[in-house]
């Protein structure tokens, strides 16, 4: 990390900089020579342009058979865009940040965008799709097989366009039907097992052709008689036929669900699902704007309310002690290992990054293990078989949550401080030591203070990132201990991010896609502010210098 | 120069564009026009597990070469498959078919994502429990392949006899610890924060709780909790006299009960057949016994069923139903299924023919009198409640009735929202 002002920038310190590096390139390049270093670039100007216009050409094919027109349009004139950017002489600005600023769009700001938008909607499961497939699931969730039916055999027939069934029934008698012609008996011709194949006038469809036209096959229902409660005749596979009845029907004129049944009606209740009278909902529902719903839910939600105030307490003390701790050993093992007399440094110093290159919710699940009340290393061995209840009771785990995260990230604590005090001139500390400063007072007045400066923004991201250290959390304690008899789902350990993830994740319908988002909102803007003030602070630490 | 060089830019993008095009395109045109018949352009597309994919690969190829319909395997971490499924199958680029587990399948319709399979007459040539559980609100949507479920596995050198019922087992146990011939009256692997409901629902259905109602039907009826019935409570008072007692410890892990089995440090261990592996390898003598009861009735534990799927947005329907009855459903695919995945077949022939082995035959024996683990989309929100309850109770912590009181108050308030 190099440090963000110029005038820490001490003279034999300084970072190379950008100027000498292209020059060598251009230098003594004669008109020759610039002409085919321009050839060379033009092809694989070519090449790179054309294999991006092959694949958003295809993309926009893709598009087209789609019918998603917003997307084909997007997707249509960022490609003109890119284009003209790189075909027009020019633009050399344009042509460096193209790149950045596409991957930017499609990574970052539609991501944080789409997440904003889910926020107002109810989006989740129950609420998975649009309403028309919602309609079509319900459809063909209440087709249910007429119990102890027979299974016909079946050829499915085609006259001009027209699809019937060309059944046998359990008797051998053969019987034709369309969907607007109930089954009638008809003279068939029959193969050795007395299936009927085909009859004079239809075309009999073999399997390609069934294939081919499956959609349409799959969705034929031809009635046993002119009275729709008798059923009617679908087929799964194309070759038997089966009797099935619904008991519930769609009105598409009302937009209702009727149950044949009972009578109940369902109707849209404006919520997303169909609802009756009394307040029962089909499932699946569907996906719709709802305002700020999610937000009030958040607000309201009493699993939420009820042990905010600890949980945000323990989040704030959680991620500052993470902070707190890990820097102050990092800091520590960076001012031992930077001392000049000090042998193997290199050595010790890769020891000491190695917990930084395991992934943290690997660590997490090992530590899971050593915590262990009764068989952990911790217990068994370091303690010669105590048994400390290190994740099941309520501070020891906190305790335990941080010694873990100080284990974690003290490496990366170590490795920016020792960057950050081998940028600072050695001949100000002995500047102090000739005017008799002792060590404590060059490192508390001149080095610390000078480290802050560089270091004090990746402390404050640091924050950041543990305010929502999920991994951790999750992995290590499941946010327990939790008081089984306090009715919430909240535990001990549990921070603002685990606690909405069980809210969100865990309750009534299952996964909310849309209270999760509002919550997201809600923390985002929570560690916006704090990073926001914190970062007008450390402005002023720079004006130190 | 510079005008000649711009357009022969221009020029060239566009013909490596129509020529990169040419061949995105060239595929589409062969897919069309192999054969006479009226074609059928497309594929379905199946995601398998790492496990499974092997097996499905020579299924896939006969059906092609049979059916003309060429089947794409596509390899993906069998829990991610759940919700990716759910969160793609709206978009219309999911896949035709998924394998799975039969508990999803609540969460599956609850999300309109799975179409009903009409098994017909085929469905009597399954497990009946296995159609049971990929049955919900009435209807059937998958075929089912595999069936597991968990069982009392005893050291035969420790504990010569099958215990008649639970209690015989802790005594048993406790006497065989008593003369230094076990460390452990009896294991289960228990998670410290969330105990395991899953391993002692059987001791919990011996005392006549299970989760929900059951309906005329065999299916859950997901609005109204059994747990709360009087043998849930009376269960509640039993775990926490086995856990004063030692019985049950919520420190002994799934792996650390399993390895402790396998230092033929206990008698007895619940388990299901996934362990049998370790315990062979160790060359541990072993039976495998029912369950023993610890309430009065059966000790019925809860049957895990895998199998097949359909997206309902899937295109091709006729096509895929066809590859999973009369292809998937077929007694030499269950068995070959089987035998990579150690789980017994769901198909009835498939099973018997799996008989001979005689591990397959006694858990099988033992899932016979289990229940299908609950499909319903609430089972979500029981499971953690129920667990965190167990270990409060099993540890000690405040009365267990009132405990137990409190947990069904706390998911039926989370079920009707």
């Amino acid at each position: 990390m190099s440090t963000t002002t110029p005038g820490a920038a001490a003279p034999e310190t300084a970072p190379p900089v950008d100027p000498p590096a292209p020059r060598p390139r251009t230098s003594g390049g004669s008109a020759r020579r610039s002409r085919g270093q321009s050839l060379r670039g033009l092809l694989i100007k070519i090449v790179l342009l054309g294999i991006v216009d092959a694949i958003a050409l295809f993309a926009m094919f893709v598009l087209v058979m789609q019918e998603s027109w917003l997307v084909f349009g997007i997707a249509a004139v960022v490609t003109v865009v890119i284009n003209l950017i790189y075909l027009r002489p020019g633009w050399l600005p344009a042509k460096y940040l193209a790149p950045g600023v596409f991957f930017l769009a499609l990574f970052q700001i539609f991501v944080v965008g789409y997440s904003g938008y889910i926020a107002f909607t109810n989006y989740g499961d129950g609420h998975n799709s649009t309403k028309e497939d919602a309609i079509e699931s319900i459809i063909a969730n209440s087709l249910t097989r007429v119990p102890d039916s027979p299974t016909y055999r079946l050829t499915v027939v085609e006259q001009l366009g027209t699809y019937g069934f060309l059944v046998t029934d359990p008797d051998g008698e053969t019987l034709l039907g369309t969907p607007d012609q109930p089954l009638d008996e008809v003279d068939a011709e029959e193969d050795s097992t007395g299936k009927a194949v085909g009859v004079a006038g239809w075309n009999s469809l073999a399997f390609g052709d069934l294939l081919a036209n499956q959609s349409l096959i799959a969705d034929l229902s031809v009635p046993l008689s002119d009275d729709p409660n008798d059923g009617a005749l679908r087929t799964p596979d194309g070759s038997n036929a089966y009797v099935y009845t619904s008991d519930l029907v769609y009105d598409e004129a009302s937009d209702t669900f009727t149950d044949t049944t009972g009578g109940t009606v369902y109707r849209d209740g404006g919520e997303g699902a169909f609802v009756s009278d009394a307040g029962q909902e089909l499932q699946p529902g569907w996906k719709i704007d709802v305002g700020f719903d999610n937000f009030v839910r958040a607000f309201t939600n009493e699993d939420i309310r009820g042990p905010l105030l600890s949980v945000t307490v323990w989040t704030f003390a959680f991620a500052i002690l993470s902070v707190a701790s890990t820097f102050a050993l990092g800091l520590f093992l960076a001012i031992v290992f930077n001392a000049p007399h000090m042998r193997g440094k290199k050595i010790y110093r890769v020891i000491m990054v190695l917990p930084y290159a395991f992934p943290g919710f690997l660590s997490a699940l090992v530590f899971l293990g050593l915590f262990n009340q009764q068989f952990g290393f911790f217990n068994q061995v370091l303690l010669g078989g105590a048994s400390i209840p290190w994740l099941t009771d309520p501070w020891l785990a906190k305790f335990s949550i941080l010694f873990v995260n100080l284990w974690l990230g003290f490496p990366y604590m170590f490795l920016i401080c020792t960057g950050a005090l081998q940028s600072i001139p050695e001949e100000l500390a002995e500047a102090a030591t000739v005017d008799g400063a002792r060590p404590w007072a060059v490192f508390r007045l001149i080095k610390f203070p000078l480290l802050l400066v560089s270091v004090a923004p990746l402390l404050i991201s640091s924050f950041a990132f543990n305010f929502n250290n999920f991994n951790l959390i999750y992995m290590l304690t499941g946010g327990g201990p939790r008081d089984v008899t306090a009715g919430v789902d909240a535990g001990a350990t549990d921070i603002l991010i685990t606690l909405v993830y069980k809210v969100a994740f865990g309750e009534g319908t299952g996964r909310d896609y849309g209270l999760a988002s509002a919550f997201a909102i809600l923390i985002f803007l929570i560690v916006a502010t704090i990073s926001i003030v914190s970062f007008r602070k450390t402005k002023a630490l720079e004006e130190l210098n | 120069m510079k005008v000649t060089s711009r357009s022969f830019t221009i020029t060239g993008a566009l013909a490596l564009t129509a020529v990169v095009l040419a061949g995105c395109a060239a595929p589409a045109g062969e897919n069309g026009g192999g054969s006479e018949e009226p074609q059928f352009e497309g594929s379905l597309t199946v995601w398998v597990d790492a496990d499974r994919a092997g097996v499905l690969e020579d299924v896939a190829a006969d059906f092609e070469e049979e059916r003309g319909v060429s089947v794409e395997l596509v390899t993906k971490d069998f829990g991610a498959i759940r919700d990716d499924f759910i969160t793609q199958a709206p978009t219309g680029n999911g896949p035709d078919i998924i394998v799975g587990a039969h508990d999803w399948l609540g969460k599956l319709v609850q999300n309109g994502v799975v179409a009903p399979l009409e098994l017909g007459d085929k469905a009597s040539e399954f497990q009946e429990v296995a159609v049971t559980a990929m049955s919900y609100e009435g209807q059937t949507y998958g075929l089912p392949y595999s069936v597991e479920n968990i069982a009392l596995l005893r050291n035969t050198d420790i504990a010569p006899e099958a215990p008649a019922t639970f209690d015989d087992l802790i005594a048993a146990g406790q006497a065989a610890v008593a003369e230094g011939a076990a460390e452990y009256p009896f294991l289960v692997g228990l998670d410290p924060a969330a105990a395991d409901p899953y391993h002692l629902y059987p001791l919990q259905a011996s005392f006549g709780a299970p989760v929900f109602e059951i309906t005329a039907d065999g299916t859950y009826d997901p609005t109204t909790l059994a747990l709360g019935n009087e043998g849930g409570e009376a269960f509640a008072v039993k775990l926490r006299e086995w856990g004063q007692a030692g019985i049950l410890n919520t420190n002994i892990s799934g792996d650390i009960a399993r390895e402790e089995f396998v230092a033929g440090k206990s008698g007895y261990f619940l388990t299901g057949p996934w362990n049998l592996p370790a315990i062979k390898e160790a060359g541990i003598n072993y039976a495998i016994d029912p369950i023993p009861s610890a309430g009065g009735e059966t000790a019925t534990p809860f049957v895990g069923v895998q199998g097949f799927y359909i997206s309902s947005e899937s295109e091709n329907q006729l096509a895929a139903n066809e590859f999973l009855v009369n292809y998937i459903g077929t007694e030499e695919v269950q068995t070959a299924l089987y035998e990579v995945g150690g789980r017994a077949p769901a198909l009835l022939s498939a099973f018997e023919a799996a008989q001979s082995d005689a591990d397959v035959a006694a858990f099988g024996a033992v899932g016979a009198e289990g229940v299908p683990m609950p499909n319903v989309p609430a089972m979500d929100v029981v499971w953690s409640d129920w667990g965190s309850t167990e270990v409060a109770i099993i540890n000690g912590q405040g009365d267990p009735v009132e405990l137990w009181r409190a947990m069904v108050a706390s998911i039926q308030g989370k079920i009707t929202g």
